[in-house]
């Protein structure tokens, strides 16, 4: 993905307005990376962890440690979600590494994750306040800031999937720009072989397929784990 | 002249200009960044949730320039305004 002529994710296959686009394929490869890491980890479970178990174990304890820390212990049946959200934005973002169009440069993908979180946060708000404490707690304090609290709301999703659309589209672009930037530089002098291809990207492909997609990883899952929590409380807790 | 072209250089001249508003974000980013830093240097102990926190304060923060870069790539690359002709 390194052409800024065209930057939108490209169509595989299909006809008319049924098409798999790159996202979705690259969706489906690491969707098949994780399933089978998971069944090869756990296929011969052992006393004593060795080999890719013990890798296994340890990812899934420092994620319950990551929920518990942030959600507090009463939560933990998160920790699932969580772990997989992380795991999947941390994979997706950083395919740059390899050439290919991150999974999350697509805003279809990033809406979807926040369409997750938004039902999330308000099927367990309703389950732990009951129907008459949630809209007690979205007319709060006064009856008449309903309309202004259902708008912020709403606004929360939004906010979530674009930002990690913004970061991981605005990086792509910019590498697309270094990369047809040192192109066209090997060009006029007429190199045959493009030289300043070589190393010359490689502090920001660091900056932009490794530190960015765990920092985005981070803050959307973050994000979610606060909004739950804090929607999750009951009135007494507050 | 186009009016075509017309329309797709005022465009790139907006999608510039909309871009301004990174100026607010790195502000309010370094202020969070300071103001973490002088938390640190004042409790080493609690220094993970302070860069937790901070994080988070940030990429709240980053909401503003992220909808100021969507509208600039949305001129630039998928101009509605063409349309209109």
């Amino acid at each position: 993905m390194h052409s800024i002529a065209h930057l939108g994710p490209r169509k595989i296959f299909g006809i008319g307005d049924f098409f798999i686009t790159e996202t979705v394929l690259y969706f489906w490869i690491i969707m098949a990376i994780m399933i089978t890491f998971a069944l090869l980890a756990t296929r011969k479970l052992e006393e004593k962890p060795k080999g890719i178990q013990l890798v296994a174990e340890y990812i899934v304890e420092f994620v319950y440690n990551f929920t518990e820390g942030a959600m507090g212990k009463r939560n933990s049946n998160f920790s699932p979600y969580i772990g997989t959200l992380f795991i999947f934005l941390i994979l997706g973002n950083s395919l740059g590494l390899w050439g290919l169009r991150p999974v999350t440069a697509d805003v279809n993908t990033t809406f979807a994750l926040a369409g997750i979180t938004f039902f999330l946060v308000h099927y367990n708000s309703i389950k732990s306040k009951g129907i008459v404490g949630y809209f007690k707690h979205l007319s709060a304090p006064y009856p008449f800031m309903l309309p202004i609290n259902l708008v912020g709301e709403l606004a929360f999703p939004i906010s979530l999937s674009f930002r990690l659309f913004g970061n991981i589209a605005g990086g792509m672009i910019i590498m697309a720009l270094i990369f047809t930037g040192l192109d066209s530089v090997s060009e006029s002098l007429s190199l045959s072989i493009p030289f300043f291809q070589f190393l010359i990207p490689l502090p920001a492909n660091l900056f932009f397929d490794i530190f960015e997609p765990i920092l985005q990883g981070f803050v959307f899952t973050m994000l979610t784990m606060v909004f739950i929590s804090i929607n999750n409380m009951t009135h007494e807790e507050h | 002249m186009d009016p075509k072209a017309f329309i797709i250089g005022l465009s790139a001249l907006g999608a510039g200009f909309t871009m301004i508003s990174a100026v607010g974000i790195g502000i309010g980013q370094g202020m969070a960044a300071a103001k973490a830093v002088e938390a640190v240097g004042r409790q080493p102990e609690a220094q993970t949730d302070i860069i937790k926190t901070m994080l988070i304060g940030q990429a709240v923060t980053e909401t503003t320039g992220i909808f100021a870069f969507i509208i600039a790539i949305v001129l630039l690359f998928a101009n509605p305004l063409v349309g209109l002709l």
